[in-house]
């Protein structure tokens, strides 16, 4: 314990000050201090100090001399002393990150805009012209990454896409009947649920599946393989990243994709054909013969057209969230999230400009 | 006279992941005021000892006591005040790295006392540039290389002032020169403080500057417990050879 006094001209500081005693300390030397200037410490009598003590001192030091410049400061035990050399502070504290102003982060903002749309048509023309060399010669990928990648890709992700499907089949029948039951449209379930299914929610559903679940994993995989060194490895080994690691997984994509959609749809109708059932009388023959002759193959291509598209958005994003990622494990997350959020951002997109051009 | 009793007491410990053991029947006394290094090849179980020191793993059997309070069976709280008085230093460095390297090592002094930000900022400046990283006071982690990540880890080890430091691997990866300048450090906190301090390392220049007391270890086992002259002396092939693979002259 720490013992303060001011005696005559000096003030007497003895005992020990440890990091539990300096906020106390501080206080109880600025009550003594009150109106008076003291022209000397007294550090004799001090026993201990650790390295919060020598801080605690130092700030007081520093209170004294603002009020007396040539402040006498009588020295302790040479051990404290070296305690007080090996802890003392250089009183030049560094000067904080001057934050830049809105019109330079402005620019800042516009000029990391520019360069990741560069970067990604990079990205893309590479993965396009790989892609399609990929095709014709299997050289620069893994054996057997592509059924690896279409089993990650589509049959992992088939159960939560049919699951949801279902669902949203059911709910949307469910909520439909209740409306065609009043003005006796019963008859119209079947052809609504199947143009609603095949046009929009099909592929829009599937998508943000699988934005949600594979375009996440397609980033974190290349975000963790970049900050690991990987990639820098790969690299080394004069190996394209680019054509072994994301080729597979556009190639894979491109085929489960629609084949998912394909089973989303087909899920999504035994969700409705249940109420259309149940709730509104319609039978089995009604039901499947309305939703095949209310499709027609124009809408059954686009359908697949715009799966097709929407996995290319969801590997082409993955990878340039993942290709671009920063720091350490953060960095992962951080890519991981991004990457999701503007795959799902980009996948709606597309479905909006699909829907102009049919519209047209 | 008061005798002298050992900080840290371990007897019989084993552990290991899942099946797999990796230590058994240790027996180890860390004493006050020294450095103790553990010494052995890679996967003989060095960082696994001191994990489960601090239970960071929980060992199969064995006793572990901390000033002569054992803490194996201690509930949470009471383990947290023991670990007030216990430092770590990470292989790299384990900053958080969503926040500034001053913010990383404030966390234990804003969390366990009631000093002001000025006395802390203060505390944490001297910190810094002991470990050579003044410039480095407002830089989030994923700024600074690995060397630097382990000096900020160091930092925030010994913000405290603990009575018992653990270092795993301080020197790996550092310049000879800051390798060194961390060994002095580590010197000066022992003498000045009376600090312990237990390291694992590999770094023979290094276990020759520092070191007071070696713990070798070998496939899991304690080949050898006490100082490095009397190591040297043992007779025993393993240490032998380890000494005997960094010799360069």
């Amino acid at each position: 314990m720490y013992k303060l006094q001011l005696e005559s001209s000096a003030l007497a500081l003895s005992g020990r000050v440890t990091r539990d005693d300096v906020p106390a300390f501080l206080i109880e030397a600025r009550d003594i201090l009150k109106g008076k200037q003291p022209r000397a410490l007294d550090l004799s009598g001090l026993e201990y100090l650790d390295s919060a003590g020598v801080a605690g001192l130092e700030e007081l030091i520093l209170e004294l001399k603002a009020r007396v410049p040539e402040l006498k400061i009588i020295p302790s035990t040479p051990e404290v002393e070296q305690v007080r050399q090996t802890f003392k502070d250089s009183d030049q504290p560094v000067p904080k990150p001057v934050s830049p102003g809105p019109f330079e982060s402005l620019g800042e903002s516009i000029l990391q805009g520019l360069a990741g749309f560069k970067e990604a048509f990079v990205l893309c023309s590479e993965l396009a012209w790989w892609s399609l060399a990929g095709l014709f010669d299997k050289k620069g990928q893994r054996k057997g990454s592509f059924t690896a990648q279409g089993v990650l890709l589509g049959y992992n992700a088939l159960p939560v896409v049919c699951l949801l499907s279902f669902i949203i089949g059911f709910i949307l029948s469910l909520q439909s009947a209740a409306q065609l039951k009043i003005y006796g449209g019963n008859v119209f379930l079947p052809d609504l649920l199947a143009v609603t299914l095949v046009r929009e929610m099909g592929p829009l559903i599937t998508a943000i599946i699988v934005a949600g679940r594979s375009g996440s994993a397609i980033a974190s995989e290349i975000a963790t393989m970049q900050v690991s060194e990987e990639i820098d490895a790969l690299r080394m080994m004069a190996i394209n990243p680019l054509r072994y690691v994301v080729v597979p997984k556009f190639h894979a994509i491109t085929v489960v994709m629609p084949l998912l959609v394909v089973f989303a749809i087909i899920v999504g109708e035994l969700g409705g054909l249940i109420i259309g059932m149940s709730m509104l009388d319609l039978s089995l023959t009604m039901f499947v013969s309305r939703s095949i002759e209310i499709i027609a193959l124009k809408d059954i291509l686009i359908s697949l057209g715009k799966s097709i598209v929407f996995a290319w958005l969801i590997v082409v994003i993955g990878a340039y969230y993942g290709f671009r990622v920063k720091g350490g494990a953060e960095g992962v997350g951080k890519a991981t999230t991004a990457s999701v959020v503007a795959a799902i951002f980009a996948v709606v997109i597309a479905d909006a400009i699909f829907s102009l051009f049919y519209l047209a | 006279m008061n005798k002298i009793e050992p900080i840290i007491s371990v007897r019989g410990l084993e552990a290991g992941y899942a099946d797999r053991v990796i230590l058994k029947d240790i027996d180890v006394d860390i004493w006050p005021g020294e450095v103790t290094v553990i010494l052995g090849g890679s996967g003989c179980g060095k960082t696994t000892l001191l994990k489960n020191i601090l239970r960071l793993q929980e060992p199969y059997r064995g006793s572990v006591k901390f000033w002569g309070q054992e803490v194996l069976k201690m509930d949470e709280p009471s383990f947290n005040q023991v670990l007030r008085q216990v430092g770590m230093l990470f292989q790299n460095g384990a900053l958080l790295n969503s926040i500034s390297v001053l913010d990383n090592v404030a966390i234990p002094l804003e969390q366990h006392t009631k000093l002001s930000r000025r006395v802390i900022e203060r505390i944490i400046r001297v910190k810094l540039r002991l470990v050579g990283l003044s410039h480095a006071i407002h830089m989030l982690p994923s700024e600074l290389s690995g060397g630097m990540k382990k000096r900020a880890g160091l930092a925030r080890a010994m913000v405290m002032d603990p009575r018992v430091l653990f270092c795993d691997e301080p020197s790996a990866g550092l310049d000879p020169l800051t390798s060194a300048a961390l060994d002095d450090l580590i010197l000066d906190l022992k003498q000045q403080l009376n600090m312990s301090i237990v390291m694992v390392t590999h770094e023979l220049a290094s276990i020759h500057r520092v070191a007071d007391r070696v713990i070798f270890l070998e496939a899991g086992a304690m080949l050898f417990h006490g100082t490095l002259t009397e190591a040297k002396q043992a007779g025993i092939p393993a240490i032998e050879r380890f000494f005997e693979a960094g010799r360069f002259e």
